[in-house]
């Protein structure tokens, strides 16, 4: 059975299963079922969209805080932010290799194949890939300054890369993911806004996260450049 | 910061591997309307963080010793 990525499709063959996995208990008052967007290849696994999804967006929100600290780097000259820039990026990468870890489960069940040859995959792959490189870069110079200057212009020039290869490119081609190259993306899934109501608490929870890991990181750089400072 | 670089190619390569045993647990992913592909997406995401916090851990350990 194919299913083609703009299709959503409003199958009944399994629809009492659907209402024996959902327990009426879960749905919000007013509504007499709990429902989420059903389409053949998704099943339950739609549910991913709260994993998934808010492991990019946490990935991107701190991309841009680390490019906002890379940029008061280059005007204020101050190492503490250099160190914040750097660590956010460390922050990032994990959620980016988690983000393709769990894109790569997913689309194996759904899609068929671990690595579809998708222009959102190898976009975020390149990216992530952009940022690794920024790792090294910084792993290969020795000199505090010269390092944290480098590394910052490299820093602002890699966030437009990836917002190029992650957000632009796939939108002008066509794509397996949703809300790119003609697809509809939640408009058209969630069409009571059930999916909404989970997913941005989710994006904001992972969010934290990532923003509580990311001042872990700083506090034990900030001391152990006090210490090799001494 | 040059010892998280391979842990993180470690973690998408060991992915790569795992997706090649995927056959055998096709039918259980497959099962409760593909219930189980949540399961493993969240322990993918446990096991990263945790990598992560070990990983920093590890830092602070350093710390303490050079602290002594």
């Amino acid at each position: 059975m194919t299913v083609f990525p703009s299709q959503v499709a409003d199958s009944t063959a399994d629809s009492t299963q659907i209402k024996a996995t959902c327990s009426p208990e879960v749905a919000v008052a007013k509504f007499s079922q709990f429902a989420f967007p059903y389409r053949e290849i998704l099943y339950q696994s739609i549910r991913n969209t709260f994993y998934h999804v808010p492991m990019w967006f946490a990935m991107m929100l701190i991309l841009i805080f680390s490019t906002v600290y890379s940029v008061r780097y280059l005007n204020k000259g101050r190492i503490e932010d250099d160190i914040l820039a750097s660590q956010a990026v460390n922050v990032a990468l994990m959620f980016g290799a988690l983000g393709l870890a769990t894109g790569m489960t997913w689309a194996t069940y759904t899609w068929g194949e671990p690595w579809p040859n998708d222009p959102k995959l190898n976009g975020a792959a390149v990216g992530v890939i952009i940022y690794m490189a920024y790792i090294v870069l910084r792993g290969s110079l020795t000199d505090e300054i010269k390092r944290a200057k480098i590394s910052a212009v490299y820093n602002v020039f890699a966030i437009v890369i990836f917002t190029l290869f992650i957000f632009i490119i796939p939108r002008l081609t066509d794509s397996l993911h949703p809300g790119n190259g003609g697809n509809p993306a939640f408009s058209k899934y969630d069409l009571d806004s059930h999916l909404r109501l989970f997913f941005y608490p989710a994006v904001i929870g992972w969010s934290m996260l990532g923003f509580w890991l990311l001042s872990i990181g700083v506090r034990i750089k900030l001391l152990e450049s006090k210490k090799s400072s001494q | 910061m040059r010892k998280i670089t391979p842990f993180f190619l470690s973690l998408i390569l060991s992915l790569s591997a795992a997706a090649q045993g995927e056959q055998a647990s096709s039918s259980l992913m497959r099962s409760h309307l593909k219930m189980y592909v949540v399961v493993a997406v969240l322990v993918i995401i446990f096991a990263g963080i945790t990598l992560f916090l070990f990983s920093l851990e590890r830092r602070l350990k350093k710390l303490e010793d050079n602290s002594k």
